[in-house]
């Protein structure tokens, strides 16, 4: 797996210890460093060469902060700069002063924009809006069928026009857009969201039609949608349809993926056009806003900890963990049966394995992204099978299980007398630790450490 | 890629222009300057091997997407030979470099596994909009004009509208599709299929199935359960499992082959959607760190533009030659 930026910066400054500066000499290895992390996070190697430079002047004309190693300094320069290039402001829309809006979907083959569209749509209904749907694509099979689905999933109305037998091309496409256009306005749609083929931008009619289709619905947004796994080609493709179009802004999919994004910081470099939203799931509603500041510590490498505390929180039931807390802290421990609504808590954040890939892989949880591969996932399921093989009585009440209800539990659940041995050795060290951090022991020490470590990330 | 990078100088005579993105652009096209140029320069007037130079060229593989470590190790072996054989012009360089990236590409290129008896069943996987179900039509197409009979299974039970799809792609290639509603088991219907052609005896069985992002284990462990379906039908089946792969795709690339290869047994590459400007370069990495060939590649739309892979023609265009 990969390393990230501040694990290969500190070997760089390994031998800087004590100096504490940064000079012209010692920032060629951690240039070198920083120039690799970005390429192998797919950053276009123009836009690399470039943000090098600008790292170099910024580094070298830096004071030297006391309060942070060489490491840090760098790192946040470099965290810096990227969010600088992305861009700070927060995606907006623009809606037309009269109904309809009128949103224009481009990209090439197979970035998602069919799926994007419908989730745009379903973003808008959130927002108290009244999307309707076209699909021009008249090129691929059963593409306007899979936006007709994708709309009816998320109760959305679509256009669907008649081919009339007509024979796919622009003649067609200008058709069914103006039809859909009339249809919106007819039908009291504030907004008209038109999902378009993918094509290649070196395909020289396709693009003509993306630009006739421009003139022909005057669109206050044209989104680019754009694969979060391109690699070096993205400035190509996002470069050519913005000469084009004259793009408002990018819609990033796929990235539910392990893809590092480089391709965002391209795309924006070679538009200028921010990127408004992120697609990061199959589903209707994995679909959010933009964060510049978080996919800047993904591509460093450095987790992704707002994602993951934002899921935590939209997900867990606060109630029950905060219940949790005050059981476990105070005197009397919490019980089995707690232990297992925890557990369930936690999975219901999905696989560990994804969670613990967006932890930051330096401070506190180092090495966890690298274990992650290493995870059973199977050993939640055993867990969870050997508490649910207790009686009520056992579970709140950890000290009766003797050796013959052992016997009993790891029949009843598959497993064997050892693991629930394990299991109740586990558990009687966690109540332990937690009843330790309730008298401010060692463990709130550490999390306190922890705390600050995370301050120290340059965010 | 370095085809268009390097290929075309026009794009650099651009008059500049104002503003910050604007010089970015410029930054951009400044480096499109012909591989030719660039590893005659790797030799300068001194007939010494110009490190700045490998660096640059270092670099232009870098930006075909065939990642740093790939790159250097293939700049790295380059200098080493480069200086051994007293490489006197760039040409000489070039063909080095040529022959390198072809080793690594022939390297992992063999025959496809023996089929004891039909069908021989190949298997689709890979990431959402790669291009499994056009490329399942086209590979139909491929076998029907070979004069081979073919049968086709839509295991993409999720994705909207992936049934009719294929089925268009089915009529066009006068293949036969064993098929079930969305959202239906897809071992389900790989069974049927299986059955299907078994009992009909057609020479391939092509199952398409849903794009998955290799890092969601339950969609994964779904692809591992098609594949012990498979074996309980025809025991020496996938006989093939083709990660479907855009040529666009960055280093995450490595990642896709890595996984799906532990999930689905991948035995092999198509490399789509070649007819843009990138030119797959992954490609080559994937075949020195994962060794797995790249059996097809796809090059258009249209239902004849799947060609087999030729590692020639792949470096060639690499290299922009």
């Amino acid at each position: 797996m990969f390393e990230n930026l501040s694990e290969k910066l500190q070997r760089a400054f390994k031998n800087l210890r004590g100096q504490g500066t940064i000079t012209e000499e010692n920032m060629q290895e951690a240039l070198r460093e920083i120039r690799v992390a970005l390429l192998e996070a797919d950053v276009n190697l123009n836009v690399v060469k470039e943000l090098i430079e600008h790292i170099r002047e910024k580094a070298l004309g830096q004071e030297v902060l006391t309060a942070l190693s060489p490491t840090e300094q760098v790192v946040k320069i470099v965290h810096d700069e990227l969010v600088a290039l992305l861009g700070k402001d927060t995606a907006r829309f623009n809606f037309a002063p009269r109904p309809p809006t009128v949103i224009l979907m481009a990209g090439l083959q197979g970035s998602g924009k069919t799926t994007t569209t419908g989730k745009l749509a379903a973003w808008l209904q959130k927002g108290g809006r009244r999307p309707m749907l076209v699909s021009v694509d008249v090129y691929r099979p059963a593409a306007r069928e899979q936006l007709k689905v994708v709309a009816n999933s998320i109760k959305a109305k679509i256009y669907e026009g008649d081919t009339k037998g007509e024979p796919a091309g622009t003649p067609l496409v200008e058709r069914l857009a103006k039809e859909a256009r009339r249809e919106a306005v007819n039908s009291g749609c504030d907004t008209l969201i038109v999902d378009t083929a993918g094509r290649l931008h070196v395909d020289g009619e396709l693009m003509d039609e993306m630009a006739k289709l421009k003139t022909l619905l005057a669109p206050q947004e044209i989104l680019f949608v754009a694969d979060a796994m391109t690699g070096q080609d993205a400035v190509r493709s996002a470069d050519e349809f913005h000469k084009r179009l004259a793009l408002t802004g990018v819609v990033l999919t796929k990235m539910d993926g392990d893809a590092r994004g480089g391709a965002a910081l391209s795309i924006r470099h070679v538009t200028g056009q921010p990127i408004k939203f992120i697609g990061t799931g199959e589903k209707p509603d994995a679909f959010e806003a933009f964060h510049p500041d978080r996919i800047v510590s993904r591509i460093l490498g450095m987790g992704d900890i707002m994602t993951l505390i934002e899921k935590a929180e939209e997900t867990l039931d606060k109630k029950k963990s905060e219940e949790f807390a005050r059981k476990a802290l105070s005197g009397d421990g919490f019980s089995l049966e707690d232990f297992r609504d925890q557990l369930r808590q936690i999975r219901k954040l999905g696989s560990l394995q994804n969670i613990m890939k967006m932890l930051p892989s330096v401070g506190p949880f180092q090495g966890m992204q690298q274990m992650a591969d290493q995870v059973d996932e199977g050993q939640f399921s055993r867990v969870e099978a050997i508490i649910n093989s207790m009686t009520p009585k056992e579970r709140n009440n950890h000290e009766i299980i003797s050796g013959s209800r052992r016997k009993r539990i790891a029949n009843g659940s598959g497993t064997s007398v050892q693991e629930v041995n394990q299991l109740l050795r586990q558990y009687a060290q966690m109540r332990k630790m937690f009843k330790g951090v309730g008298k401010g022991g060692m463990l709130q020490r550490r999390a306190m450490g922890m705390l600050s470590g995370m301050k120290g990330m340059g965010r | 890629m370095i085809q268009t990078l390097f290929g075309s100088l026009k794009e650099a005579e651009e008059p500049p222009k104002q503003g910050f993105f604007d010089r970015m652009k410029q930054a951009v096209s400044r480096t499109r300057e012909s591989l030719e140029d660039r590893i005659e320069g790797v030799l300068s007037m001194t007939r010494a091997v110009d490190e700045d130079a490998l660096e640059e060229l270092e670099m232009s593989l870098i930006a075909s997407d065939l990642g740093v470590n790939t790159a250097g190790e293939i700049i790295g072996n380059l200098r080493e030979r480069a200086k051994r054989q007293q490489i006197e012009n760039g040409a000489e360089l070039k063909t080095l470099l040529k022959e390198q990236l072809k080793n690594i590409l022939d390297e992992q290129q063999r025959p496809p596994r023996a089929v004891a008896t039909v069908p021989e069943v190949i298997m689709m996987v890979g990431v959402n909009g790669t291009g499994k179900t056009t490329t399942s039509g086209k590979l139909c197409a491929h076998f029907r004009e070979q004069g081979k009979s073919v049968m086709l299974c839509a295991a993409d039970t999720f994705r909207a509208a992936a049934i009719e799809q294929l089925e268009v792609w089915s009529e066009r290639s006068g293949v036969e599709m064993i098929k079930s509603k969305q959202g239906a088991d897809p071992s389900a219907v790989l069974f049927d299929a299986l059955q299907a052609s078994k009992a009909r005896g057609r020479d391939y069985l092509i199952v398409d199935t849903a794009g998955r992002l290799h890092t969601k284990s339950g969609l994964m462990d779904e692809l591992d359960k098609m594949r012990r379906t498979t074996q309980r039908i025809i025991p020496d089946a996938p006989h093939e499992v083709l990660l479907v792969m855009d040529a666009t795709t960055g280093q995450n690339g490595l990642q896709q082959a890595r996984l799906f290869t532990e999930a689905a047994g991948v035995t092999g590459i198509v490399l789509t959607k070649l007819d843009g400007t990138a030119k797959g370069g992954i490609a080559i990495a994937i075949a020195r760190e994962l060794k797995l060939p790249v059996r097809y590649i796809g090059v258009g739309e249209k239902i004849d533009d799947l060609l087999p892979f030729n590692s020639d023609a792949f470096v060639d265009s690499l290299l922009g030659a």
